[in-house]
């Protein structure tokens, strides 16, 4: 019974918490972002600010369909967090997440507009290229772990960093392009001047773009979770490290954002993969060698 | 017997009427009424002997005489074909010489061989059953509307519907015979029928390019039916049984049966068109609609896939396994590659079946429980979507004049009946809680488990690389461009009656498929490995089920909310106000046309086929001389 009712206060407090420390996150983000560029930055709450705002506007839409995407895409979104922080099964939480990409690529494409539908073709290629990389990080923590259980993984004897350091590597390279940084903001990106002008996100305004901006948020926070569940095992303190190491690796996805000009989807393709094998798929056949 | 003989006996009888009858009203009433009992008769065999499997044997020497003359039937239709019609000597010799072996066999060595029972049927041969009667039904219904407008169409084609339904139906027939069979020798005369069957479908507008392709299935097919042939020929005579439970049997206890099951997982690959054999099933295309969906889905290409899984016990980390797993695996990762620069939608949907078969037999390859349960639930899961994109893709084809993807744009608008159901189908076929998922979920489990790490290297990339040409088309699909036109008149009752069964279907499969798993697949694999597991915790497919539920729910209730001021899109000029043209710089009229990306530089088909056939080959050959080998003492 105590199981049961853990489970329901992790998942309100995940559904009440994460928009609200997403949010943050992302107020942090361009506060660091505008000091690394030598300016002063928006307030820290300003991306509330602004979600609040788009939720009031006039409902403007280019057709009916896609509201339903988008809101599809949150809504897939919000139960793959759900599963991942009631302690599911990670391999479902990934699952979802691709349904919820799925839902987002297909709200972009209904628009049938030019900027609209090469965003949403670079976010394919986006997923294709990071979704092997994601399902290794699923596998890697089975079989160091013995279960796709996250409840199981949590209470790992030991770190699991230290006998997945190739697919740690990974995960933080495709981070890049889940967080939408720089060089792999292809599908869309935070800066406004873009060749695509806002990719998939072209014509989307108003309430969708506002629910798509909290996807975003709820996405953040349980994608940091992948990050804390490498450096969190049985020992008392560790959470401390996990949410410290959360910190560290946002902070260089910031880094990198602000150092490094977009790249071409070949590159980005290629690059994912060849990380993906060399990383991910080297450290894969050393844990099953262990096993 | 009574049931299992009704079952193989009505659409035969079926066969023969509508060849006979040749009128158009005759043959709907038949056709419809024939289906009708089809389906009727496999749910009922299910009812009989779902949980309680049967082995049967047939009393006297009818069965075995019947088999023997349909052989001679068979072949000499097939010399007909081969030796009178058209040239192709060197096809006839292939049938020649299997013809020769089974005959010698049966009046040679396979006179001393007790046959203790012809016919088995279990979990899996029932669910084999359920899938041929009822899809394969569905779509001999849908045949009728679709051969109509074929005819009008194409009004260059002889009109010879009484041939198409014949075969149709006799391909049904076989295909039961074949599920049912434990002796191989009654199995070898119904794979010998769908063979000549699906040759005989393929190659129905007899075209050049129609007879060029049935000979190419027909020669790959025959060479699949001549180690099987070997295989009931070394079966025979090195261990006196021609039976398939026994071979498993002998195999369990480590007897070394290795070639004989090399033999047959060979003649499985030729017919679940594994690279190298791929080729006919491309071919396939050419014929009207109708018989691609029910090669891909739920007869032709099944049967191969129904064999290697019923082998799957014994295979395993032996090199019969290992070839097994192999090709499959090669096959799933080179085909999903290749259907990423296809733009023609049917041949994305038989790339797309040729991968799932690869990692379906990849599956039964590795011989394990989760393996095998795997395995089985993308059969089923692939029959019931497959077929519904293909009779969907047939539609659209019929009313837009072409099959190409980039020529669906739009028809989330003009025909929304039709892209609902194409929607469905793209759903079942890969997004998250739809089946496919799942079985690629378990096959992960499945793979870590065996520890084959290369393999996981391949389905991760394979399944990524499947998300990406599905979504790619359900983005042309679901694409918005508002219209007045309803394209969907041209359409037949009997058409949408299919269509719509099967989308039901598909949900329906997708939301009780715990319920299938435990009372269908779970039971089979207990009787087969003597042990049970939960391959994916049951509240997980519960949760799965829910989403499911979910997704259908969810745009039934949507959209009832305030109304939208509706724009126009970006179109970075001044758009015509229409969304499909805009402005240029001289004032003209420019109309926006939108293509999808086929990376054709990374995942052309020629190279993707190069790598692929050059794998798949090489491992055929070296597995096989290593198998050889291990049992001629070289």
């Amino acid at each position: 019974m105590s199981d049961l009712v853990y489970t329901i206060i992790a998942g309100v407090a995940y559904l009440v918490l994460a928009p609200i420390a997403g949010g943050l996150l992302a107020g942090i983000d361009r506060k660091i972002s505008a000091r690394m560029q030598r300016r002063v930055g928006p307030p820290l709450l300003q991306p509330f600010y602004d979600v609040f705002k788009l939720w009031d506007k006039q409902q403007v839409a280019v057709n009916e369909a896609q509201s339903f995407y988008v809101f599809g895409f949150l809504l897939f979104v919000i139960i793959s967090g759900l599963f991942f922080f009631t302690h599911g099964d990670i391999l479902l939480v990934v699952f979802t997440l691709t349904m919820a990409s799925v839902c987002f690529i297909v709200a972009a494409y209904s628009s049938n507009s030019p900027y609209s539908q090469i965003g949403a073709e670079r976010e394919l290629i986006q997923t294709m290229a990071y979704e092997p990389m994601l399902l290794l990080v699923a596998l890697g923590f089975y079989l160091n772990c013995g279960s796709f259980s996250i409840g199981t993984i949590l209470d790992a004897p030991r770190m699991s960093f230290i006998y997945m350091p190739g697919i740690f590597i990974g995960l933080c390279f495709i981070l890049l392009i889940k967080f939408r940084k720089s060089p792999f903001d292809l599908s869309m990106s935070h800066e406004v001047h873009q060749e695509l002008i806002r990719g998939t996100l072209t014509e989307i305004s108003g309430r969708s773009l506002a629910m798509i901006e909290l996807a975003h948020w709820y996405e953040n926070i349980f994608l940091l979770g992948f990050v804390y569940l490498f450096f969190v095992w049985s020992a008392p303190w560790s959470p401390i490290l996990g949410l410290f190491m959360c910190a560290f690796t946002y902070f260089n996805d910031i880094l990198i954002d602000n150092c490094c000009s977009r790249v071409k989807w070949e590159h980005m393709l290629t690059s994912t993969w060849l990380v993906t094998l060399v990383a991910g798929f080297v450290n894969i056949m050393f844990l099953m060698y262990m096993r | 017997m009574t049931l299992p003989a009704l079952l193989t006996g009505i659409p035969l009888a079926a066969a023969i009427l509508v060849f006979c009858l040749r009128g158009d009203g005759v043959r709907g009433v038949i056709v419809k009424l024939a289906a009708a009992l089809t389906m009727a008769l496999s749910i009922a065999t299910a009812v009989t002997f779902f949980g309680h499997p049967a082995f049967i044997k047939s009393s006297g020497t009818l069965l075995s005489t019947i088999v023997l003359a349909v052989d001679v039937l068979v072949a000499v239709a097939i010399l007909y074909y081969t030796l009178v019609k058209f040239k192709k000597i060197w096809i006839a010799v292939l049938e020649l010489v299997q013809l020769g072996l089974i005959m010698w066999f049966e009046q040679g060595p396979g006179h001393s061989v007790t046959v203790r029972s012809d016919l088995a049927i279990d979990n899996f041969a029932v669910i084999m059953i359920l899938i041929a009667g009822i899809i394969g039904s569905l779509i001999a219904v849908f045949s009728l509307g679709y051969m109509k407008e074929f005819q009008k169409e194409h009004p260059e084609v002889e009109d010879r519907r009484p041939f198409f339904f014949f075969v149709i139906f006799l391909f049904l027939s076989a295909m039961f015979g074949l599920v049912i069979s434990n002796n191989l020798l009654i199995m070898y005369t119904c794979w010998e029928i769908t063979s000549f069957c699906s040759f005989l479908l393929i190659g129905y507008t007899q075209t050049e390019e129609a007879i060029g392709n049935s000979f190419k299935a027909l020669w790959m097919n025959l060479l699949g039916g001549l180690a099987f042939a070997l295989a009931i020929v070394w079966l025979g005579t090195e261990y006196a049984t021609v039976e398939l439970s026994m071979l498993l049997n002998l195999g369990r206890s480590a007897q070394p049966v290795e070639l004989a099951v090399a033999l047959l997982v060979f003649c499985g690959f030729t017919k679940a068109a594994m690279m190298p054999f791929s080729g006919w099933l491309l071919g396939a295309m050419v014929a009207p609609t109708p018989t691609s969906a029910l090669l891909h889905s739920s007869t032709m290409v099944k049967a191969g896939v129904f064999l290697i899984i019923k082998l799957c016990p014994i295979l395993g980390n032996n090199h019969a396994g290992l070839m097994t797993m192999f090709i499959g695996g090669a096959t799933f990762l080179f085909a999903s590659f290749a259907a990423i620069s296809q733009s023609d939608g049917k041949k994305v949907l038989a790339y797309s079946t040729i991968s799932n078969l690869g990692l379906i037999v990849c599956c039964a390859g590795i011989g394990s429980y989760e393996a095998a349960w795997t395995a089985i639930m993308i059969v089923v899961f692939h029959a019931v979507a497959k077929s519904l994109m293909f009779l969907s893709v047939g539609t659209a084809e019929q009313q837009l004049g072409s099959r190409n993807i980039e020529r669906f744009d739009g028809i989330f608008c003009s025909m929304p009946g039709l892209s609902l159901c194409m929607i469905i189908g793209i759903c079942g076929m890969f997004l998250a809680p739809f089946g496919m998922l799942i079985s690629k979920w378990a096959a992960m489990k499945a793979f870590v488990d065996a520890g084959h790490s290369l393999l996981l290297l391949v389905l991760v990339f394979g399944s990524s690389t499947t998300l990406f040409y599905w979504t790619k088309w359900l983005g042309k699909i679901t694409a918005y461009i508002p219209t007045d036109k309803n394209r969907e008149e041209g359409i037949h009752g009997v058409q949408w009656l299919a269509l719509r069964s099967l989308s039901a279907l598909t949900i329906i499969t997708c939301i009780l498929f715990p319920l299938i798993s435990q009372s269908a697949v779970i039971p089979y694999l207990e009787v087969t490995y003597q042990t049970t597991m939960d391959v994916i915790d049951r509240s997980n497919l519960l949760i799965m089920s829910m989403m499911v539920i979910l997704l259908v729910v969810l745009p039934l209730r949507f959209g009832k909310g305030r109304k939208k001021k509706l724009v126009v899109t970006n179109l970075a000029g001044e758009n015509c106000g229409d969304n499909i043209s805009y402005r240029g710089v001289a004032g003209q009229t420019v109309p926006v046309s939108l293509r999808n990306w086929y990376m054709e530089a990374w995942f052309g088909e020629a190279r993707m086929k190069l790598f692929g056939f050059i794998l798949c080959g090489s491992c055929l050959l070296i597995e096989f001389a290593i198998i050889c080998g291990g049992v001629f003492h070289v």
